[in-house]
Protein backbone atom coordinates (compact mmCIF):
# COMPACT_ATOMS: atom_id res chain seq x y z
CA UNK A 1 0.00 0.00 0.00
CA UNK A 2 1.56 3.02 -1.16
CA UNK A 3 1.56 6.62 0.87
CA UNK A 4 -1.25 8.08 -2.20
CA UNK A 5 -3.12 5.22 -1.75
CA UNK A 6 -3.63 5.97 2.46
CA UNK A 7 -3.88 9.42 1.51
CA UNK A 8 -6.92 8.86 -0.91
CA UNK A 9 -8.65 6.20 1.23
CA UNK A 10 -8.41 8.60 4.13
CA UNK A 11 -10.03 11.90 1.80
CA UNK A 12 -12.71 8.93 0.84
CA UNK A 13 -13.75 7.94 4.60
CA UNK A 14 -13.52 11.78 5.36
CA UNK A 15 -15.54 13.18 2.63
CA UNK A 16 -18.21 10.07 3.04
CA UNK A 17 -18.81 11.27 6.68
CA UNK A 18 -19.02 14.88 5.76
CA UNK A 19 -21.87 14.27 2.92
CA UNK A 20 -23.85 12.58 5.83
CA UNK A 21 -23.14 15.01 7.95
CA UNK A 22 -24.28 18.01 6.14
CA UNK A 23 -27.81 18.95 5.97
CA UNK A 24 -28.42 20.97 3.68
CA UNK A 25 -28.89 19.61 0.43
CA UNK A 26 -27.77 21.66 -1.82
CA UNK A 27 -24.33 22.33 0.01
CA UNK A 28 -24.92 18.66 -0.07
CA UNK A 29 -24.74 18.01 -3.91
CA UNK A 30 -21.36 19.68 -3.28
CA UNK A 31 -19.95 18.04 -0.92
CA UNK A 32 -20.46 14.90 -2.68
CA UNK A 33 -19.12 16.23 -5.96
CA UNK A 34 -15.76 17.03 -4.01
CA UNK A 35 -16.08 13.55 -2.35
CA UNK A 36 -16.30 12.24 -5.96
CA UNK A 37 -13.11 14.05 -7.00
CA UNK A 38 -11.42 11.90 -3.91
CA UNK A 39 -13.36 8.88 -5.14
CA UNK A 40 -11.74 8.87 -8.63
CA UNK A 41 -8.51 9.68 -7.17
CA UNK A 42 -8.72 6.67 -5.13
CA UNK A 43 -9.65 4.84 -7.81
CA UNK A 44 -6.97 6.09 -9.82
CA UNK A 45 -4.38 5.01 -7.01
CA UNK A 46 -5.53 1.09 -7.09
CA UNK A 47 -5.03 1.32 -10.95
CA UNK A 48 -8.42 1.39 -11.78
CA UNK A 49 -8.05 4.12 -14.24
CA UNK A 50 -10.96 2.85 -17.00
CA UNK A 51 -13.52 3.35 -13.45
CA UNK A 52 -11.90 6.82 -12.49
CA UNK A 53 -12.40 8.25 -15.84
CA UNK A 54 -16.15 7.68 -15.31
CA UNK A 55 -16.27 8.37 -11.89
CA UNK A 56 -14.68 11.98 -12.33
CA UNK A 57 -17.03 13.35 -15.06
CA UNK A 58 -20.42 11.39 -13.33
CA UNK A 59 -19.65 12.24 -9.86
CA UNK A 60 -18.46 15.49 -9.97
CA UNK A 61 -20.31 17.21 -13.08
CA UNK A 62 -23.60 14.44 -14.25
CA UNK A 63 -24.71 14.22 -10.86
CA UNK A 64 -24.55 17.11 -8.73
CA UNK A 65 -25.93 19.46 -11.31
CA UNK A 66 -28.79 16.93 -11.78
CA UNK A 67 -29.69 17.25 -8.03
CA UNK A 68 -29.40 20.79 -8.19
CA UNK A 69 -31.51 20.86 -10.99
CA UNK A 70 -34.40 18.46 -9.71
CA UNK A 71 -33.89 20.51 -6.22
CA UNK A 72 -34.72 24.13 -8.29
CA UNK A 73 -37.75 22.37 -10.12
CA UNK A 74 -39.15 21.29 -6.61
CA UNK A 75 -38.64 24.71 -4.69
CA UNK A 76 -40.05 26.59 -7.92
CA UNK A 77 -43.02 23.92 -7.41
CA UNK A 78 -43.58 24.50 -4.27
CA UNK A 79 -43.65 28.05 -4.59
CA UNK A 80 -45.85 27.80 -7.31
CA UNK A 81 -48.53 25.94 -4.92
CA UNK A 82 -48.49 28.61 -2.16
CA UNK B 1 -37.72 3.37 16.74
CA UNK B 2 -36.10 5.60 19.24
CA UNK B 3 -32.56 7.24 18.17
CA UNK B 4 -30.24 5.19 21.06
CA UNK B 5 -31.37 1.64 20.33
CA UNK B 6 -31.36 3.12 16.53
CA UNK B 7 -27.63 3.92 17.08
CA UNK B 8 -26.72 0.92 18.55
CA UNK B 9 -28.07 -0.96 15.56
CA UNK B 10 -26.59 0.88 13.04
CA UNK B 11 -23.30 0.41 14.87
CA UNK B 12 -23.92 -2.84 15.09
CA UNK B 13 -24.45 -3.42 11.60
CA UNK B 14 -21.76 -1.26 9.81
CA UNK B 15 -19.38 -3.16 12.41
CA UNK B 16 -20.60 -6.24 10.58
CA UNK B 17 -20.06 -4.72 7.27
CA UNK B 18 -16.85 -3.63 8.02
CA UNK B 19 -15.44 -7.28 9.55
CA UNK B 20 -17.47 -8.67 6.07
CA UNK B 21 -15.32 -6.18 3.87
CA UNK B 22 -12.03 -6.78 5.70
CA UNK B 23 -12.60 -10.64 5.18
CA UNK B 24 -13.30 -10.52 1.30
CA UNK B 25 -10.41 -8.06 1.08
CA UNK B 26 -7.89 -10.14 2.50
CA UNK B 27 -8.74 -12.62 0.00
CA UNK B 28 -8.07 -10.47 -3.16
CA UNK B 29 -4.87 -11.90 -5.30
CA UNK B 30 -2.67 -8.67 -5.34
CA UNK B 31 -1.77 -6.29 -7.98
CA UNK B 32 -0.23 -6.68 -11.19
CA UNK B 33 -0.33 -10.67 -11.07
CA UNK B 34 -3.55 -11.87 -12.77
CA UNK B 35 -4.00 -15.72 -11.70
CA UNK B 36 -6.50 -18.51 -12.52
CA UNK B 37 -9.96 -17.17 -14.41
CA UNK B 38 -8.27 -13.48 -14.73
CA UNK B 39 -4.96 -15.07 -16.67
CA UNK B 40 -7.32 -16.25 -19.26
CA UNK B 41 -9.20 -13.53 -19.63
CA UNK B 42 -6.60 -11.44 -20.38
CA UNK B 43 -4.38 -13.93 -22.16
CA UNK B 44 -7.56 -14.57 -24.65
CA UNK B 45 -8.33 -10.60 -24.92
CA UNK B 46 -4.61 -9.60 -25.73
CA UNK B 47 -3.81 -12.73 -28.08
CA UNK B 48 -7.22 -13.58 -29.94
CA UNK B 49 -9.01 -10.26 -29.21
CA UNK B 50 -6.21 -8.04 -29.95
CA UNK B 51 -7.83 -5.81 -27.52
CA UNK B 52 -5.01 -3.48 -25.20
CA UNK B 53 -7.24 -2.42 -22.93
CA UNK B 54 -8.88 -5.60 -21.32
CA UNK B 55 -11.26 -4.00 -19.47
CA UNK B 56 -13.21 -2.51 -22.18
CA UNK B 57 -11.83 -5.86 -24.12
CA UNK B 58 -14.50 -7.65 -20.85
CA UNK B 59 -17.71 -4.58 -21.36
CA UNK B 60 -17.91 -5.02 -25.49
CA UNK B 61 -16.86 -8.38 -25.72
CA UNK B 62 -16.82 -11.44 -23.41
CA UNK B 63 -19.55 -9.51 -21.72
CA UNK B 64 -20.76 -7.58 -24.70
CA UNK B 65 -24.73 -8.99 -23.81
CA UNK B 66 -24.71 -7.13 -20.22
CA UNK B 67 -23.30 -4.15 -21.80
CA UNK B 68 -26.40 -4.51 -24.33
CA UNK B 69 -28.41 -4.45 -21.24
CA UNK B 70 -26.88 -1.89 -19.49
CA UNK B 71 -27.41 1.04 -22.45
CA UNK B 72 -30.97 -0.06 -22.91
CA UNK B 73 -31.73 0.68 -19.31
CA UNK B 74 -29.77 4.49 -19.77
CA UNK B 75 -31.82 4.43 -23.49
CA UNK B 76 -35.32 3.76 -21.27
CA UNK B 77 -34.52 6.01 -18.40
CA UNK B 78 -33.65 9.32 -20.69
CA UNK B 79 -36.86 8.03 -22.50
CA UNK B 80 -38.43 7.80 -19.40
CA UNK B 81 -37.26 11.80 -17.94
CA UNK B 82 -38.12 12.77 -20.94
CA UNK B 83 -41.51 12.24 -21.06
CA UNK B 84 -42.42 12.74 -17.45
CA UNK B 85 -40.74 16.41 -17.69
CA UNK B 86 -42.29 17.29 -21.14
CA UNK B 87 -45.46 17.04 -19.59
CA UNK B 88 -47.15 20.39 -20.05
CA UNK B 89 -45.25 22.54 -22.65
CA UNK B 90 -45.99 24.73 -24.97
CA UNK B 91 -47.60 27.54 -22.57
CA UNK B 92 -45.78 30.95 -21.56
CA UNK B 93 -42.53 29.71 -22.75
CA UNK B 94 -41.84 32.95 -24.82
CA UNK B 95 -42.10 35.19 -22.05
CA UNK B 96 -40.14 32.84 -19.55
CA UNK B 97 -37.20 32.55 -22.30
CA UNK B 98 -37.09 36.32 -22.32
CA UNK B 99 -36.86 36.40 -18.92
CA UNK B 100 -34.09 34.37 -18.28
CA UNK B 101 -31.83 35.30 -21.35
CA UNK B 102 -31.87 38.62 -19.67
CA UNK B 103 -30.97 36.69 -16.35
CA UNK B 104 -27.95 34.56 -18.52
CA UNK B 105 -26.61 38.17 -19.07
CA UNK B 106 -25.37 38.69 -15.43
CA UNK B 107 -23.21 35.64 -15.62
CA UNK B 108 -19.78 36.40 -14.49
CA UNK B 109 -17.01 37.74 -17.41
CA UNK B 110 -14.86 35.18 -16.11
CA UNK B 111 -17.09 31.95 -16.11
CA UNK B 112 -18.05 33.30 -19.29
CA UNK B 113 -14.29 33.23 -20.42
CA UNK B 114 -13.07 30.10 -19.07
CA UNK B 115 -16.46 27.87 -20.24
CA UNK B 116 -15.91 28.90 -23.81
CA UNK B 117 -12.30 28.12 -23.66
CA UNK B 118 -12.94 25.07 -22.46
CA UNK B 119 -15.53 23.60 -24.34
CA UNK B 120 -13.40 22.77 -27.51
CA UNK B 121 -10.66 20.64 -25.22
CA UNK B 122 -13.42 18.67 -23.72
CA UNK B 123 -15.33 18.02 -26.71
CA UNK B 124 -11.62 16.87 -28.48
CA UNK B 125 -10.98 14.81 -25.18
CA UNK B 126 -14.79 13.25 -25.56
CA UNK B 127 -14.32 11.79 -28.58
CA UNK B 128 -9.99 11.41 -28.14
CA UNK B 129 -11.98 8.70 -25.04
CA UNK B 130 -14.54 6.95 -27.05
CA UNK B 131 -12.32 6.41 -30.05
CA UNK B 132 -9.43 4.70 -27.70
CA UNK B 133 -11.51 2.52 -25.65
CA UNK B 134 -9.88 -0.20 -26.97
CA UNK B 135 -5.80 0.56 -26.69
CA UNK B 136 -6.53 2.78 -23.29
CA UNK B 137 -8.11 3.52 -20.25
CA UNK B 138 -11.57 5.10 -21.18
CA UNK B 139 -14.42 4.23 -23.74
CA UNK B 140 -17.95 4.42 -24.98
CA UNK B 141 -19.09 5.45 -21.73
CA UNK B 142 -16.50 7.95 -20.12
CA UNK B 143 -16.04 9.85 -23.33
CA UNK B 144 -20.02 10.18 -23.98
CA UNK B 145 -20.13 11.61 -20.09
CA UNK B 146 -17.44 13.87 -21.23
CA UNK B 147 -19.19 14.66 -24.24
CA UNK B 148 -22.69 15.22 -22.64
CA UNK B 149 -20.05 17.85 -19.76
CA UNK B 150 -18.94 19.91 -23.16
CA UNK B 151 -22.41 20.76 -23.76
CA UNK B 152 -23.53 21.31 -20.40
CA UNK B 153 -20.46 23.60 -20.59
CA UNK B 154 -21.54 25.81 -23.01
CA UNK B 155 -24.94 26.15 -20.21
CA UNK B 156 -22.47 27.24 -17.80
CA UNK B 157 -20.98 30.16 -20.01
CA UNK B 158 -24.49 31.59 -19.93
CA UNK B 159 -25.59 30.69 -23.07
CA UNK B 160 -28.56 28.90 -23.11
CA UNK B 161 -29.63 30.61 -26.15
CA UNK B 162 -26.58 29.12 -28.16
CA UNK B 163 -27.02 25.97 -25.90
CA UNK B 164 -30.53 25.41 -27.88
CA UNK B 165 -28.37 25.82 -30.76
CA UNK B 166 -25.38 23.73 -31.00
CA UNK B 167 -27.88 20.71 -29.05
CA UNK B 168 -31.02 20.95 -30.39
CA UNK B 169 -33.64 18.42 -28.68
CA UNK B 170 -34.19 16.57 -31.90
CA UNK B 171 -30.37 15.85 -32.57
CA UNK B 172 -29.89 15.00 -28.95
CA UNK B 173 -33.04 12.60 -29.15
CA UNK B 174 -31.42 11.23 -32.37
CA UNK B 175 -27.95 10.81 -31.23
CA UNK B 176 -29.71 8.49 -28.14
CA UNK B 177 -31.57 6.56 -30.48
CA UNK B 178 -28.64 5.83 -33.01
CA UNK B 179 -26.48 4.93 -30.26
CA UNK B 180 -29.06 2.61 -28.98
CA UNK B 181 -29.76 0.84 -32.72
CA UNK B 182 -26.08 0.79 -33.56
CA UNK B 183 -25.39 -1.38 -30.92
CA UNK B 184 -28.33 -3.61 -31.27
CA UNK B 185 -27.34 -3.71 -34.88
CA UNK B 186 -24.23 -4.92 -34.37
CA UNK B 187 -25.10 -7.73 -31.79
CA UNK B 188 -27.61 -9.29 -34.51
CA UNK B 189 -24.38 -8.75 -36.87
CA UNK B 190 -22.70 -11.48 -34.85
CA UNK B 191 -26.19 -13.77 -35.64
CA UNK B 192 -25.51 -13.22 -39.49
CA UNK B 193 -21.59 -12.87 -39.72
CA UNK B 194 -20.03 -15.11 -37.14
CA UNK B 195 -22.06 -18.09 -34.90
CA UNK B 196 -24.08 -15.96 -32.22
CA UNK B 197 -25.08 -12.60 -31.27
CA UNK B 198 -22.09 -10.03 -30.48
CA UNK B 199 -19.60 -12.52 -31.74
CA UNK B 200 -16.97 -10.26 -32.58
CA UNK B 201 -16.90 -10.49 -36.88
CA UNK B 202 -14.35 -8.36 -37.63
CA UNK B 203 -10.88 -8.65 -38.51
CA UNK B 204 -8.99 -7.77 -35.49
CA UNK B 205 -5.40 -6.17 -36.96
CA UNK B 206 -2.64 -5.47 -35.06
CA UNK B 207 -2.53 -4.86 -30.93
CA UNK B 208 -2.09 -1.12 -30.55
CA UNK B 209 -3.70 0.09 -33.76
CA UNK B 210 -6.32 2.51 -34.06
CA UNK B 211 -7.97 0.03 -36.24
CA UNK B 212 -7.78 -2.97 -34.27
CA UNK B 213 -9.92 -5.19 -31.90
CA UNK B 214 -12.96 -5.87 -34.12
CA UNK B 215 -16.21 -4.97 -33.58
CA UNK B 216 -14.88 -3.54 -29.89
CA UNK B 217 -14.57 0.19 -31.01
CA UNK B 218 -17.74 0.13 -33.15
CA UNK B 219 -19.56 -0.81 -29.72
CA UNK B 220 -17.59 1.48 -27.88
CA UNK B 221 -18.12 4.21 -30.49
CA UNK B 222 -22.31 3.45 -30.17
CA UNK B 223 -22.42 3.48 -26.61
CA UNK B 224 -20.23 6.83 -27.03
CA UNK B 225 -23.48 8.42 -29.16
CA UNK B 226 -25.85 6.89 -27.09
CA UNK B 227 -24.12 8.04 -23.44
CA UNK B 228 -24.32 11.57 -24.96
CA UNK B 229 -27.52 11.51 -26.46
CA UNK B 230 -28.99 10.38 -23.39
CA UNK B 231 -27.10 12.36 -20.93
CA UNK B 232 -27.60 15.59 -22.85
CA UNK B 233 -31.32 14.78 -23.36
CA UNK B 234 -31.82 14.32 -19.61
CA UNK B 235 -29.53 17.63 -19.08
CA UNK B 236 -31.88 19.37 -21.42
CA UNK B 237 -35.33 18.52 -20.05
CA UNK B 238 -33.93 19.49 -16.55
CA UNK B 239 -32.78 23.14 -17.74
CA UNK B 240 -36.19 23.40 -19.72
CA UNK B 241 -38.40 22.81 -16.51
CA UNK B 242 -36.11 24.63 -14.30
CA UNK B 243 -35.13 27.43 -16.11
CA UNK B 244 -37.69 28.23 -18.67
CA UNK B 245 -40.67 26.77 -16.83
CA UNK B 246 -39.27 26.86 -13.26
CA UNK B 247 -39.35 30.73 -12.47
CA UNK B 248 -43.11 31.60 -13.27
Amino acid sequence: VTVLQIVALAAVATGGTLVVLVRDPVRQALVASVFGVALAILFFAFQAPDVAISQIVVATVAVPVMILLALTKLRGDEEHER
Amino acid sequence: VRPRPRAALALLALAGLAALIAWAAGGLTPFGTPSGPANGVVRTLVHERHAANTVNGVTYDLRGLDTLGEELILFVAALGSAVLLRHGRGEEVDAAREQHESASARTADALRAAGTALVGPLIVLGVYVVVHGHLSPGGGFQGGVILAAGLLLVYAAGQVVALERVEPTALVEVADATGALAYALVAVGGLVFAVAALENFLPFGTTGNLLSAGTIPVLSIAVGVEVTGAVALILTELLDQTLLRGGE
